[in-house]
């Protein structure tokens, strides 16, 4: 032992500078464990945009693309259907689209750029589930509503433009994605409209 | 020879002194009824999980290309691989079922009130750690209602406001559940989150140790020292930390008295832990679900969703509630609730024998209510179904409420000093 005064102040200080450093480093250190956690270079990779042809969809019909291994429901409505959507409004939680479920270009009565196509996400907003396309016989889960979408997990509905009814679990309607069309029948799937 | 070298090794490492204080002069209340066979029981799954899982772990492939055709591997061709993944898998029913009666033995003789809230609060986080470890273990097969059962629970944390999809995004390490959310939950599951276990289960008998086991009377066996007249005291040897700060009286020691008591519990349970494991393994749909015998498919949902039962009480109330952030909150309330267990009850009297008649009703609803929400857990969602869960979810919530209320002047029945039987 020597027998230099001890002195508080300063011992107090290095223990704080220590501890400090320590925490800095501490941090320092977490960021590689969380940013590993984080989608990799190749996942990101996997999740491009992806091409769906659009020329052959039939009206009323429903075709699936896969993006980001997501189910993206691709539906060709009819006028009919299109014209409909608006009767629907009252019943609906979000009918004008104010919630930032789809893209600028998309926010408007159908949620597409093109009335005749919705776009949209095959994943309820409520869990996640796949809600399934029923085209003619919707009017067993809303009547005098002939077309919609029903998910069989914990029943929320989705109309014509994904958009969802009261008085269900699912909180928001649809998601439209990012999307465009580079030709009259190619959607590209991904990229926004005038992104690409 | 024998004692040489246990001479030897207690001059380096206090064994002798740690099997005693521990085991052999452990003072524990005489009373113990098979209520308290669930402790050692867990302990015993616990064991057996690792045990197979070590075994599992060296046949099964963690990969989104390999997993689901690994375990078909595991089951045709390993030699004994069936059974070591039917005792893994019946053995994580197991666990909840014991786990879930040892709670209850809690519940009923107050064995989370003062001074036991810290024994209780490690005994919660070995359920919630519990409750991950069985969620991450469920997608390892990589059948479809591993993957959908998957979707559906990391879905609840993007219901927080802001944070909330870059959250999900984050745990899955991808756009979707896939190969890279398998692997890091196949490292969870057999590295951190038994280590973490193991910790845990360390703590929560040190935290016992220390405040003494509760009984079936609510009757504390350690005496304030020199309170106790010497013929009185119980006539064992006991480790000299409890004695030389109580008198004993009404225990016996650990070990060979419940030692050789639980063997007959152990006795008992594996008969129908073996009858479920060889005759009905997949616990009739319940322990392994239909839609499990088919690999992943993120484009395909399970016409119904539904978790393990063991789930199913805290999932009725995510889904009865209709709205997604407060479903979510409702089921994690329920779990938090049961960790502030010992604060909810301002009452001293511990046993229910003791207390009054309302709480025996309470507690008694509280249960009901639990299995209810357990059983919808499993079925769908019709409005009926939701009905009878929203009023068990107030059932659950409200044995809580209601005890905060009559415990703080409750009309107990006069607690005798001693135990006595």
């Amino acid at each position: 032992m020597s027998n230099v005064p001890v002195n508080n102040g300063r011992r107090r200080f290095l223990t704080a500078a220590t501890a400090v450093v320590g925490g800095a480093g501490v941090v320092g250190v977490a960021v590689p464990f969380i940013g590993s956690w984080n989608p990799s270079a190749r996942a990101k990779a996997a999740g491009a945009p992806v091409e769906v042809n659009v020329g052959k969809i039939e009206p009323g019909q429903l075709i699936r693309a896969e993006w980001r291994g997501k189910p993206v429901y691709v539906v060709r409505r009819t006028e009919k259907t299109v014209a409909d959507l608006a009767d629907l409004d009252d019943q609906l939680r979000d009918p004008n689209s104010e919630k930032a479920q789809q893209p600028e270009y998309a926010t408007n009565p159908y949620r597409s750029i093109k009335p005749e196509f919705l776009v949209a996400l095959g994943v309820c907003t409520h869990l996640g589930c796949a809600p399934t396309y029923h085209n003619g016989d919707f009017d067993q889960f809303v009547e005098g509503t002939s077309e919609g979408f029903f998910c069989p997990c914990h029943g929320s509905k989705f109309d014509m433009a994904g958009r969802v009814f009261q008085g269900v679990p699912a909180p928001l309607n649809l998601m439209v994605p990012e999307h465009s069309f580079t030709s009259e029948d190619t959607l590209l799937i991904g990229v926004g409209q005038g992104e690409a | 020879m024998l004692t040489n070298f246990m001479a030897w090794m207690d001059k380096r490492l206090p064994v002798t002194d740690a099997w005693n204080k521990h085991l052999a002069q452990y003072p524990a209340p005489k009373n113990f009824n098979f209520w308290y066979f669930f402790g050692s029981l867990a302990m015993l799954v616990l064991v057996n999980q690792i045990l197979t899982g070590v075994w599992l772990t060296m046949s099964y492939e963690p990969s989104g290309d390999g997993a689901f055709a690994s375990v078909e591997y595991i089951m045709r061709d390993v030699d004994y691989g069936w059974l070591l993944r039917y005792m893994h898998s019946t053995g994580a029913s197991a666990f909840f079922i014991v786990v879930y009666l040892h709670m209850f033995r809690g519940m009923m003789y107050g064995s989370y009130q003062k001074p036991r809230e810290l024994l209780w609060i490690f005994g919660m986080l070995i359920f919630l750690v519990l409750m991950a470890e069985a969620f991450m273990g469920y997608l390892l097969p990589w059948g479809n209602m591993s993957y959908w059962g998957a979707q559906v629970i990391i879905s609840l944390f993007g219901a927080i406001p802001v944070i909330g999809d870059d959250l999900t995004q984050w745990i899955r390490g991808d756009y979707v559940i896939s190969g890279a959310t398998l692997n890091r939950f196949f490292a969870l599951h057999v590295i951190a989150m038994p280590l973490v276990l193991v910790i845990l289960v360390f703590l929560h008998i040190l935290a016992l140790h220390e405040v003494g086991s509760n009984n079936p009377e609510g009757i504390e066996v350690k005496k304030k020292k020199g309170t106790i007249k010497p013929e009185d005291q119980s006539k064992f040897t006991f480790h000299k930390q409890y004695t030389d700060k109580y008198d004993i009286v009404d225990a016996i020691p650990f070990h060979p008295y419940y030692s050789v008591k639980d063997i007959m519990g152990v006795a008992f349970f594996l008969f129908i832990f073996c009858w479920v494991m060889f005759f009905a393994p997949e616990g009739g749909g319940y322990f392994i679900e239909a839609p499990n015998f088919e690999p992943a498919n993120g484009l395909k949902t399970p016409e119904h969703i539904v978790p393990v039962w063991y789930f199913g009480p805290f999932y009725t109330i995510l889904r009865v509630v209709p709205d997604k952030l407060f479903g979510a909150v409702a089921m994690f309330g329920a779990i938090i609730m049961l960790f502030a267990l010992p604060w909810f009850d301002r009452g001293t009297v511990k046993a229910i024998k003791y207390r009054c008649t309302l709480h025996t009703i309470n507690l008694i609803q509280f249960v009901i209510c639990f299995i209810v929400l357990g059983i919808l857990g499993t079925k769908s969602a019709t409005p009926l179904n939701n009905m009878i869960g929203t009023a068990a979810s107030f059932g659950y919530f409200g044995f809580f409420i209601l005890l905060w209320f009559y415990s703080k002047n409750e009309k107990c029945k006069p607690v005798p000093e001693r135990v006595s039987h």
